[in-house]
């Protein structure tokens, strides 16, 4: 394992802000991951951490396929996170928004050009990512729809495969710009995002390993995983809350639920009330989950994969 | 008359309105033609309460001279403005990055997709900005190149400094102007000022230039004060950039508004810490500086400064 600092700004008051990189194999430029970008994405650092653990004792077992090399990136943005905040520290800007970066521009575009210059020229790239709303997710690959490699994506040996459509926004993303400079792009959601949820990470990683071993980049023996269902985010089902108050839920991302089953309740916050349920309208598993204390009117509270869906391919 | 154009219920006891304050010409002069004045949809940007309300006032103080419609939006976002928080309390989201919405989407597309509608079939609208809270600027238009066609002869008469048309960008496909210029409301993005304060004069500059486009629009009927000349900015290298070369405390030397010439030092970077010689921040050309910053803290990359340096007006002040 070689470490490097692959980029870094001097700061008035506060230490350098190095981002890391750790590499393992040498060769061809095979596989990049990189783990947290916003401040609170604890679970995806630590699932990078495991990560880095394990290659490492693979390459201490001669385990590293020859002229294959892979870079690890655990953590874009050590700044926010020491600070607990989610965006970059001055001005609120979200690292994940300024690909492909900006060697002249700003400082956050200057971050994202300065990682994404050792980054840009891998086959394969992975991103453990958080989603923009809170709540947990089964875990699952993500990659955006019409790419044409949807097999390798279900050789991670996750639960599901979703396939998402591009907005806007999305230009801006690594991800997008990985695909943009033909590296094959994938996200790994794990069930978390601030809390540590050790099982779902270590899931993540295994499923890394079992994608690694499949491309021949290492040699191991691990969990196979699932035989991955392939699914639109378009066709995913989501359930809103009615009512704004308490949300009591009543399942677990990935818990497959029945028709008319009970999923969630909204409570009136002043004497506790039931204002509304929210029921299962099929027979589906909880692909996400609303999971914080209160919610709003209109919240996406569930998204389902229904049982009785299409499979895709 | 104060209207509620989207309403939603917070989980303890509140409900988060967006109002509009409609001010009508009779029935008998209504051209009916409207405007809408917008502003909020950054809650820390507040030289737009001060547009809203003196634009309401003047035409309060003449109600005769009003042939159409005027649509006032001061708060967008009232959450954010409540806060002092450029974007959605709570969800951590920039407001004029969700629209169009959807109105069977979460809160935050709902109220999207009910103020758009709400301004569907104006004539024009105007949406205020106040830069940031980073830096100071002087009146101006921003416009997508997609719809300069339409727009920029609208920016012309908005009394502003500058019109800056600039290249288009999918990622803002997704801000409120965009949005209402694709469904066929000429939009103007209007950037002044600094944010979390109010600057007096620039606010009744632009004011000038709302009663000069309500009466070209037909709205107004009454007299209005000869607009400025803008410098247009139509080329991506006719605007440099002054990023930080190092982290530091920015301290300006110039104003914005001000001509400088190339070589000229426009500010320095101290270390209070290190005691290094100061970094002397020079003009990379000729031209107006019409950005500056204003939060003295700079990290490397930072933005402390904008010029135009090849604007044909520019150019004849030199």
């Amino acid at each position: 394992m070689k470490e490097q600092t692959v980029f870094e700004i001097k700061a008035l008051y506060r230490d350098d802000f190095r981002v890391k990189g750790y590499t393992f194999g040498s060769g061809e430029k095979s596989l990049c991951i990189v783990g947290s970008l916003r401040g609170n994405e604890n679970q995806q650092l630590y699932a990078c951490s495991l990560l880095v653990q394990k290659l490492k004792k693979l390459e201490e077992e001669g385990r590293i396929a020859g002229g294959k090399e892979i870079l690890v990136i655990p953590c874009a943005n050590p700044y926010s996170m020491n600070i607990k905040k989610r965006f970059w520290s001055i001005d609120n800007t979200d690292i994940n928004r300024m690909f492909p970066g900006y060697s002249e521009g700003e400082t956050t575009q200057r971050i994202a050009d300065g990682i994404f210059k050792n980054i840009k020229d891998y086959e394969y790239g992975i991103q453990f990512a958080s989603f923009y709303m809170p709540g947990a997710f089964v875990p699952h690959v993500r990659i955006m729809k019409f790419m044409d490699y949807v097999e390798q994506a279900k050789e991670f040996g996750l639960p599901y495969v979703i396939l998402h459509d591009v907005r806007p926004f999305d230009t801006t993303t690594l991800n997008y710009n990985w695909q943009v400079w033909e590296t094959k792009a994938f996200s790994i959601y794990t069930t978390s995002t601030e809390t540590i949820d050790k099982k779902s990470a270590g899931q993540a990683v295994e499923a890394v390993l079992n994608f690694m071993e499949k491309e021949k980049m290492i040699r191991y023996c691990g969990d196979e995983g699932y035989h991955s269902r392939v699914v639109d985010s378009s066709r995913m089902l989501t359930l809103r809350t009615k009512d704004a108050g308490f949300f009591e839920c009543h399942v677990q991302p990935g818990e497959r639920v029945e028709k008319g089953q009970l999923l969630a309740r909204v409570l009136q916050p002043y004497d506790g009330a039931c204002l509304s349920e929210l029921l299962a309208p099929e027979d589906a598993v909880v692909a996400f989950l609303h999971n914080e204390a209160m919610t709003y009117a209109d919240t996406a509270a569930f998204k389902l994969i229904m049982e009785r869906a299409d499979e895709i391919r | 008359m104060i209207e509620t154009i989207a309403q939603v219920q917070m989980p303890v006891d509140e409900k988060l309105s967006i109002r509009r304050q409609r001010l009508r010409a009779d029935a008998k002069k209504d051209s009916g033609n409207r405007i809408c004045i917008v502003t909020g949809i950054h809650g820390d940007e507040l030289e737009g309460q001060y547009v809203c309300y003196e634009t309401g006032r003047r035409i309060l103080e003449n109600p005769h001279y009003l042939t159409g419609t005027v649509d006032i939006y001061p708060a967008l976002n009232p959450f954010g403005i409540d806060s002092v928080t450029r974007g959605i309390p709570a969800f951590d989201l920039d407001m004029n990055r969700i629209f169009p919405g959807r109105k069977d989407g979460d809160m935050n597309e709902y109220l999207a997709a009910e103020i758009l509608h709400d301004m569907e079939g104006a004539g024009l609208c105007l949406d205020i900005h106040a830069s940031n809270i980073y830096l100071t600027e002087i009146p101006q238009i921003r416009i997508n190149e997609l719809f300069k066609e339409t727009l920029l002869p609208y920016a012309k008469l908005s009394n502003v400094d500058f019109i800056w048309v600039h290249g288009a960008s999918t990622v803002l496909e997704s801000t409120f102007a965009h949005s209402l210029n694709s469904r066929g409301v000429p939009t103007l993005v209007v950037e002044m000022g600094v944010g979390m304060r109010i600057t007096k004069e620039y606010g009744d500059q632009l004011v000038d230039g709302i009663f000069s486009l309500m009466k070209e629009q037909g709205i107004w009927s009454g007299p209005v004060d000869r607009v400025r000349t803008p410098v247009v900015s139509e080329r991506a290298d006719d605007v440099c950039f002054l990023n930080a070369p190092v982290s530091g405390v920015f301290l300006k030397q110039k104003s914005h508004n001000s001509m400088v010439k190339k070589g000229e030092c426009i500010g320095v970077i101290i270390n209070p810490l290190t005691l290094e010689p100061a970094c002397e921040i020079r003009a990379p050309e000729s031209g107006l500086l019409f950005t500056i910053r204003e939060y003295p803290i700079v990290d490397e990359g930072s933005l402390m400064g904008r010029i135009i340096c090849n604007a044909p007006v520019v150019s004849s002040f030199l």
